[in-house]
């Protein structure tokens, strides 16, 4: 019964971290019609940053309660990296898909590269932040407090994506730019601003991600590659472009694979490609999309 | 009859070309050194790949992110066969492993022709994956992330082997030829393919699904049957690596050797035939230049990449004939 309770929680945790990739990764294809194939390595360098941070931070002698303060910042970098990326990607939004599968595979290499040229091959991690919560027992069963925080975090970004994108004018302007560049523009919408914006905002939900997740596991060279294809398994299930599709890709892909490590532990991962697979087959659009 | 004259005058100039070319290749191992002969084997290789690739990006309009299972499955089956049924023998293997990427080719031709565009790409890409992660996890069958070793095979029948002394030297030479063999061969079969009606048929559904659809074409038929093509092509580049490398790993399975396979068919060009051949030698030199180099070859990869993309959309053939376009519009303005 507690494992079950420690797998379920262990799920929540993974599900958060990968619907805030996944998300950004949504909401970049839907917003600005581009499948951004560096969209994992965001996530990459939001762990590195953070985690880097973090060890300066510590060596600088700041009490370890306040190195939380430093996940916003990590992803708060992601976000700005993204400003400034996003310029380059702006000559390919009129031309072919494969062009901009190909310029953001390039800027993959480019950004695994970078890492690997400012922090070196060698793991990077950040458990102080981690040690800061106890671990919290219930019913005979203990549990990282730090986990919860995860789950919470992931929780509340969905929530705050839903508000941000359901409730405010700049969520209908968003909208509005998804349905139809042209009319948005014609009506009078700065366009290229809320593209900046998305791919911004996607940026900062990747690098959330890694933020997140530095401090239970460490920061590696090719993290990105791993968890975009992850978050590629939860769009397709879920929908590209879709919000809600994200979230319930994330929780199955989640539960899924908790669930295959404790029992198919060898093809734990092919059967996550093979629904994915099996979802494009019998629904190209997956379970909420409508592009 | 004038009509046929000027048309079939640069086809003849073509294969007169093309022979030309043939011979260099031929007489090139006696000039340069060992190490460029076998680094030109890889782009030789590399060029078959891609040849097999571009049937389905440049004449087909389909981006695959998969191709790399079929390098792959070309690869390991050479590493089973040597290793499951003892078999040394180049020609056995490639009759062996030809059936053996046709056919998976086929099963994941069958599923992913469903879709085209970006959904096209990303379900071959899982499905690549799931072979990768398969050849990742049963580590007590595929060797794991060691991989399998495959050692010199005979040629020719078991006419050629290579043991003893200078063995290393007579294989690269020895492979080299039979690698350009099977290149040459793979190149008349592709110019035959996509200079076929059928061939006419797929660049009529990537230019218009939809006309060429009241046109009467069964156009997931061919898509399939192009998908079909293409991948044993590359399965057959797969079990011509091997031998030359001597060590499969899960990396060719990997998606971005995928992605590696669609950078040098963009490096040479896919709107033209001769592209891809041009791009996988190239890309050959380039990434091996590029990790002798320097440590951060990725960086550079992915800034030629980049750079390519923006300002060489057509590759360098495709730049290159058209600047020869322009000059001969220059020359004798009509």
């Amino acid at each position: 019964m507690s494992i079950l309770i420690i797998q379920i929680l262990n799920s929540l945790f993974y599900a958060s971290v990968l619907f805030l990739i996944a998300a950004g990764l949504s909401l970049i294809f839907g917003v600005m019609r581009i499948v951004n194939m560096a969209h994992g390595t965001f996530y990459a360098v939001g762990a590195f940053v953070t985690a880097w941070l973090v060890g300066r931070a510590i060596a600088l002698g700041v009490p370890a309660a306040w190195t939380f303060l430093l996940i916003p910042v990590g992803a708060g970098a992601v976000a700005l990296l993204g400003v400034a990326i996003e310029p380059l990607l702006r000559p390919f939004y009129r031309r072919a898909e494969e062009y901009q599968l190909l310029v953001t595979f390039g800027l993959l290499l480019i950004l695994e590269d970078v890492i690997r040229l400012l922090w070196g091959g060698l793991p990077l991690s950040a458990d102080p932040v981690m040690d800061v919560l106890p671990s919290i027992r219930f019913g005979g069963l203990i549990y990282p407090g730090y986990n919860l925080v995860v789950i919470a975090i992931g929780v509340a970004a969905a929530i705050g994506l839903w508000a941000v994108i359901y409730r405010t004018k700049f969520g209908v302007m968003l909208r509005a730019t998804s349905q139809d560049r042209r009319m948005a523009s014609a009506l009078g919408l700065n366009v290229g601003l809320v593209y900046v914006s998305a791919f911004a905002i996607g940026c900062f939900m990747a690098g959330l991600g890694g933020a997140i997740i530095v401090p239970t596991q460490t920061a590696v060279l090719g993290m990105g590659i791993d968890a975009l294809i992850l978050a590629f398994v939860v769009v397709v299930i879920g929908g590209l472009g879709s919000l809600q599709g994200a979230l319930v890709g994330a929780l199955i892909v989640s539960f899924v694979r908790t669930a295959g490590i404790q029992f198919f532990p060898e093809i734990e991962l092919a059967v996550l490609y093979l629904i994915a697979a099996v979802v494009l087959l019998v629904k190209p659009t997956g379970l909420f999309g409508t592009a | 009859m004038l009509a046929d004259v000027s048309r079939a005058q640069p086809k003849l100039l073509l294969f007169a070309a093309a022979a030309v070319v043939l011979i260099l290749l031929a007489l090139l191992p006696s000039y340069i050194s060992l190490y460029q002969t076998q680094l030109l084997t890889y782009g030789l290789i590399a060029a078959i790949a891609a040849l097999g690739f571009n049937l389905l990006l440049g004449y087909t309009g389909l981006l695959s992110f998969g191709h790399s299972a079929f390098f792959g499955i070309g690869a390991y089956s050479v590493a089973f066969l040597l290793r499951d049924a003892g078999i040394r023998s180049m020609e056995l293997y490639i009759l062996i492993g030809l059936p053996v990427a046709a056919l998976t080719s086929a099963l994941f031709g069958y599923i992913c022709v469903r879709h085209t565009r970006i959904f096209f790409g990303i379900l071959t890409l899982a499905l690549s994956q799931v072979l990768w992660t398969l050849t990742y996890k049963f580590f007590w069958v595929t060797g794991g992330s060691d991989g399998l070793r495959v050692g010199r095979p005979t040629l020719l029948a078991g006419m050629l082997t290579f043991t003893g002394r200078d063995a290393f030297q007579r294989f690269i030479n020895g492979y080299y030829y039979y690698v350009l063999a099977v290149f040459a061969i793979c190149v008349v079969i592709m110019w035959v393919i996509v200079h076929s009606p059928f061939g006419k048929a797929l660049q009529a559904i990537r230019d218009n699904e939809t006309r060429a659809a009241f046109l009467g074409l069964r156009i997931r038929r061919f898509r399939w049957v192009a998908f079909l093509i293409s991948g044993t092509f590359t399965g057959l580049a797969g079990i011509l690596w091997v031998p030359l490398n001597g060590l499969t790993t899960p990396e060719v399975l990997y998606w971005p050797f995928s992605g590696e396979i669609v950078f040098m068919t963009l490096l040479g060009g896919f709107r033209n035939f001769t592209g891809p051949i041009v791009g996988g030698i190239l890309f050959t030199y380039l990434k091996t230049y590029a990790v002798a180099a320097t440590e951060y070859w990725q960086l550079l990869l992915g800034v030629v990449l980049v750079l390519l993309v923006m300002l060489l959309p057509t590759g360098i053939v495709g730049a290159i004939s058209a600047t020869a376009a322009k000059l001969r519009w220059k020359e004798k303005p009509a």
